[in-house]
This record gives C-alpha cells, sequence and structure tokens, in this order.
C-alpha cells in the first residue's frame, strides 16, 4: 500500500466519521459534499478513474443538490404551517 | 404529528448496543482475517476481461468494454433500475390539488446571487459541456464513459441554477425536451441491443467492425451504447433535480384564505 493509498484511506475514515457525528442537516449537507470528494480522491488513489469521476458529480452536485432542495421545502412547509396557525388563533 | 408510545431511554440504547456490539465485532474479526492480502487478485474474470476487450474488441478503457459490451446485458437492467426511480421520483413529487405551481414568478428565492457566483457558472457551463461531450464519446478509450458524461452534461443547467436563474433553465430545457431525452436515451440502448439480434443474432452482442484500437470511431457499438446511456443519464438527473427544485423553488401550498 502506498502513501498516497493511506492518506486517502485517512481522509475517507475522518469524513465518514464527521458525517455521522454532525446533527444539523445544512451542515451536513456541505460535509457530505467534503466527503464526496475524498472518497474520489480514495478511488482515483486505488486505480478506479471511472468510478472516481461518476462520484465528483454525484458527490458533490447530484445528491446535496436534492438534499438541499428538500431542507428547503421543509422549512418552507414549517413556516406556512406556523402562519395557518397564527391566522387560527 | 407527533409519534406515539414512550422513547427509548438512553439506557436502554447502551444495554442494547453492549450486547449487539461486541457480536458485530467479533463477526468483523472473523470476517476480515479471511480477507487476502492487500492488493492480492484470484478471480480469474479480470484477466479474462484484460485479455480479451484490447484483442477482441478494440477497446482501451476496461471499464468501459465491461459495460457496454461484455456484461452489456446488466448495463441494461442497470439503466432501466435509473429510468423507473426517475419516474417514481416525478410521480411522487408531482404538483398536488392544494398546491400552486408559480412559474410567473421570475424571482425566485435564488434570484439575488452575487456576480463571481454568476461569472463562475458563465465560465464552468461550457467548460462542463465540452468534458461531458468528451466523456461521453471517449467512453472505449479514457476512463469515462455515458454515466460519467451524462452526469456532466446535466450538471451544466445546475450550474446555471446556482447562478440563480433557475426559471431560465426551465426555459432553456422545458420539461418535455428533457423528459424526452431520457426516453430516447433508454430506449437508444435497447434498441442497439435489438441491432445486436438482428445482426449477430444475439440481443446486446457487437454487431458492428471492431475497427483500430485507440481511434475514436473504434471498439464496435460501444460509443453508440456509450451515447444512449449519456442521453438517458442526462436526461434522468435533469428531470430528478428539476423535480426537486420545482419543489423547492416554485411550489406553494394555497393559502388557506384563498380556497
Amino acid at each position: 500500500m502506498t502513501v498516497v493509498q493511506i492518506i486517502a484511506l485517512a481522509a475517507v475514515a475522518v469524513g465518514g466519521g464527521a458525517v455521522a457525528l454532525v446533527r444539523d442537516p445544512l451542515r451536513l449537507t456541505l460535509l457530505l459534499g467534503i466527503y464526496g470528494m475524498t472518497l474520489v480522491f480514495l478511488f482515483f488513489s486505488f486505480q478506479a478513474p471511472d468510478v472516481a469521476l461518476s462520484e465528483i458529480v454525484v458527490g458533490s452536485i447530484g445528491l446535496p443538490v436534492i438534499v438541499l432542495a428538500t431542507l428547503r421545502k421543509l422549512a418552507d412547509q414549517e413556516r406556512a404551517h406556523e402562519t395557518d396557525r397564527d391566522a387560527g388563533d | 404529528m407527533r409519534p406515539t408510545g414512550t422513547p427509548v431511554t438512553r439506557r436502554a440504547r447502551l444495554t442494547l448496543f453492549a450486547l449487539a456490539g461486541p457480536g458485530l465485532a467479533a463477526v468483523l474479526v472473523i470476517g476480515l482475517r479471511g480477507l487476502p492480502a492487500f492488493g492480492d487478485y484470484h478471480a480469474v474474470y479480470g484477466l479474462v476481461v484484460t485479455g480479451v476487450a484490447l484483442s477482441m474488441r478494440h477497446a482501451t478503457d476496461l471499464v468501459t468494454a465491461v459495460n457496454f459490451d461484455l456484461r452489456a446485458f446488466d448495463t441494461l437492467g442497470e439503466e432501466y433500475i435509473l429510468f423507473a426511480s426517475v419516474l417514481g421520483v416525478t410521480l411522487l413529487l408531482r404538483v398536488m390539488r392544494e398546491e400552486d405551481e408559480e412559474y410567473s414568478v421570475a424571482r425566485h428565492d435564488m434570484y439575488g446571487s452575487s456576480d463571481a457566483v454568476r461569472m463562475l457558472a458563465l465560465l464552468l457551463v461550457p467548460l462542463m459541456v465540452a468534458l461531458g461531450i468528451y466523456l461521453v464519446i471517449h467512453g472505449q478509450l479514457t476512463p469515462g464513459g455515458g454515466f460519467q458524461g451524462g452526469i456532466v452534461l446535466a450538471a451544466a443547467p445546475a450550474a446555471i441554477m446556482l447562478a440563480g436563474r433557475y426559471v431560465e433553465v426551465k426555459a432553456l430545457a422545458p420539461t418535455w425536451a428533457v423528459e424526452a431525452t431520457e426516453a430516447i436515451g433508454a430506449a437508444g440502448y435497447a434498441l442497439l441491443g435489438l441491432g445486436g439480434l438482428v445482426f449477430a443474432s444475439v440481443y446486446l452482442r457487437n454487431f458492428l467492425p471492431a475497427g483500430n484500437a485507440g481511434q475514436l470511431l473504434s471498439a464496435g457499438f460501444m460509443p453508440l451504447n456509450s451515447i444512449a446511456v449519456g442521453l438517458e443519464v442526462m436526461g434522468a438527473f435533469l428531470v430528478a433535480w428539476t423535480a426537486f427544485l420545482d419543489q423547492a423553488l416554485l411550489i406553494r401550498r394555497r393559502r388557506r384564505g384563498n380556497q
């Protein structure tokens, strides 16, 4: 195992742990993107450039866009719910 | 709506973990001890692919050779998994009866992005389109292929969206066009398989000349498969993203008073 591969594995371990520990969804989404980039580095260092290429886009744009849109919608709904309740009182 | 029933206490969780943790650790240790050494390769499949892909199929990227020729039928299944899941997403995120879609709203919430972000998006869009097309058509030569190229192509409109022009993205790539792209890609791959059935008597078998290894038009029908998958993946990601972003940016629940 080369030094680059060991660094990549360590980065993935740290990134994965951080993703599991952070509770705030918004911060989590950004962290997930960074974790995706460490995975790209891992795949590339283990000579799987095809997988690395897919992971760049899926991890840094594909997934975050969907999660951020969902968070946005949830926040909107909560706000609408509150105004409805205030209007009803 | 609040969940009912008593919540799980921290004590109960820890007890459960104390019981399950050592068991999991034991299974992991036993499993890891049985693994071959790092870098040891025992399987035959990889060796066969290495021998066959270049000599018989004239493809220099083995992953593409596996995905789009040697194991093309699996890719058909994967492609339709993506197709079906995107179908499910659009079905779940459709505009509901008590909701309004505000297409007329030109100034949605992300409208006011900074000049730097908009400049960056302007630079990124042509680069992404070029890289995406390159990845799709060079699949059989260098790392990449239909899937990777397709998502890069789908990310180009996403950059316009980041620049705060989501409504313009909808005008530039209307839903019917994106859906048609996805459908053409999915159907195209299946039809290329039929070509194999007609010209080589086996579904999804290569029926085009292999050409000279290393040239753009080589490796039989791999480039065509790659283009079909590229269109499908680009369409699928755009359909899924716009379904989510419509929900987040354009679709609002009707106010109670307006009903």
